[in-house]
């Protein structure tokens, strides 16, 4: 079976439905699938359910799918950044459940892992805990969290060769592997599509066996805080 | 008093050798130039990298390379990335030994809101809850009052809590406090900050 197609709306066609969930990659605007974003906003997919870590911005990434309302819920741990996501969830037009990080992005890892449920101590004691089962291990509390199963996930990875094994670069990997794992299918876009062999099989991030289909494009990798420090003279 | 600066240079005496720690964003972020010589330290930024680095040269900046404050970052030799799961796992499973990061509003028994302002501020807690949860020691960073001059050091936390006594030393611009049974303790005051001056600053409960 084939999974390289020539474009990111092709590689989306037949998985698409209103009212879907869908897991993305990326922290902030960093290894984020833009390509497959702006097609989801082309297709006008809507009701969407989207578990990322942010919402992107204004105009980029995730803020796209915001201001043409596609999204009717977000599962994210932050989403300062992004005015018209404020703007929509005070007044009450979107829906919003905030994940600690490290709780999104072990439901991700579990549901892709056949885990539907895990315990953990982060939130005890917080709004977060509220509505939860509590569990005491060795004398201390936890509470359990779901496993998170995803009817599409889309991911950003530098490289790929064309059975889906995928290689990561520096901190864009961030949620993309665990998002990946979650979907009932995944779609990944990459920046060079390498053949057979051009990888080392040592160093695969993410085994091809998680990706069902691919797509090579040019990114504009938008940097957020743009931070540097003086040369000495 | 003292400055954002001197806040960040006492944060930094509280790193020791071989540690490995995670800094917030805002003041936090600075106490990585002030480590004292001798002790080497590794960061950790949430995001999925051990081994921080400063930030870039202008026109050395790699947009896949940044930090949990979305800024740009550079690597150091002994750098590894990974992904959030892993990251969070070893939040999580206590490898990381301290986190130093601002709050909001802080209580005597080392509750922690950091945040969220219901109905006005929605931000989220990113990965606040995880770390306060997970590390081995919890250190905030913060100015001892608000900007109406109101005491950020309470008996009780008014906003939603980002963890549950989780607290160990607070450190403000006027001086250091570390959460002990009964409420909290005067560790150090600032250059020039009386008693007198510091507890009328705070609300919280003061004890022995």
């Amino acid at each position: 079976m084939k999974k390289v197609y020539d474009s990111a709306s092709a590689a989306l066609e037949g998985v698409l439905f209103d009212g879907m969930l869908i897991a993305s990659g990326g922290f902030g605007l960093c290894g984020i699938p833009e390509l497959l974003i702006a097609a989801i906003r082309d297709a006008g997919t809507k009701d969407l359910t989207v578990a990322s870590n942010n919402a992107g911005v204004d105009g980029f990434g995730l803020g796209q799918l915001l201001e043409t309302r596609q999204v009717r819920k977000m599962i994210s741990s932050y989403v300062g950044e992004n005015a018209e996501f404020m703007r929509q969830y005070l007044s009450g037009e979107l829906e919003l459940e905030f994940n600690p990080q490290g709780t999104l992005a072990e439901r991700m890892r579990a549901g892709g892992a056949g885990i539907p449920g895990f315990y953990t101590k982060t939130g005890v004691g917080t709004i977060i805990a509220d509505g939860k089962e509590h569990k005491d291990f060795n004398g201390e509390t936890y509470i359990l969290e779901t496993g998170l199963v995803a009817d599409l996930s889309i991911v950003k990875a530098w490289k790929a060769d064309p059975s889906g094994n995928l290689v990561f670069r520096k901190t864009a990997r961030n949620f993309n592997p665990p998002a990946a794992t979650c979907g009932r299918i995944c779609v990944a876009e990459v920046e060079e599509i390498v053949p057979l062999g051009a990888l080392d099989p040592d160093a695969i991030h993410l085994p091809g066996i998680y990706v069902h289909r691919l797509i090579q494009g040019d990114h504009e990798k938008r940097i957020e805080q743009r931070t540097v420090r003086k040369r000495e003279a | 008093m003292w400055d954002r600066n001197q806040m960040a240079a006492r944060a930094a005496q509280e790193l020791q050798d071989g540690w490995y720690v995670n800094l917030g964003i805002g003041i936090p972020t600075l106490v990585s130039n002030y480590i004292p010589e001798g002790v080497n330290v590794t960061l950790q930024s949430e995001n999925g990298m051990l081994g921080m680095g400063p930030f870039p040269f202008e026109g050395e900046e790699d947009a896949d390379l940044i930090n949990a404050g979305k800024q740009t970052i550079t690597e150091l030799p002994q750098t590894s990335f990974f992904d959030s799961a892993q990251s969070f796992a070893m939040i999580r499973g206590g490898k990381i030994a301290m986190a130093i990061l601002g709050a909001m509003e802080v209580a005597e028994n080392g509750d922690l809101a950091n945040w969220m302002i219901p109905g006005k501020l929605v931000k989220g807690m990113g990965g606040a809850m995880d770390l306060v949860a997970g590390v081995g020691r919890v250190v905030v960073v913060m100015d001892h009052t608000n900007k109406a001059g109101e005491s950020k050091v309470l008996r009780a936390c008014t906003l939603p809590l980002t963890g549950k006594g989780v607290v160990d030393r607070i450190i403000t611009n006027l001086g250091v406090l570390d959460v002990v049974p009964g409420g909290l303790k005067i560790v150090e005051l600032a250059e020039g900050v009386t008693e007198d001056a510091f507890r009328n600053a705070t609300e919280a409960t003061l004890v022995d």
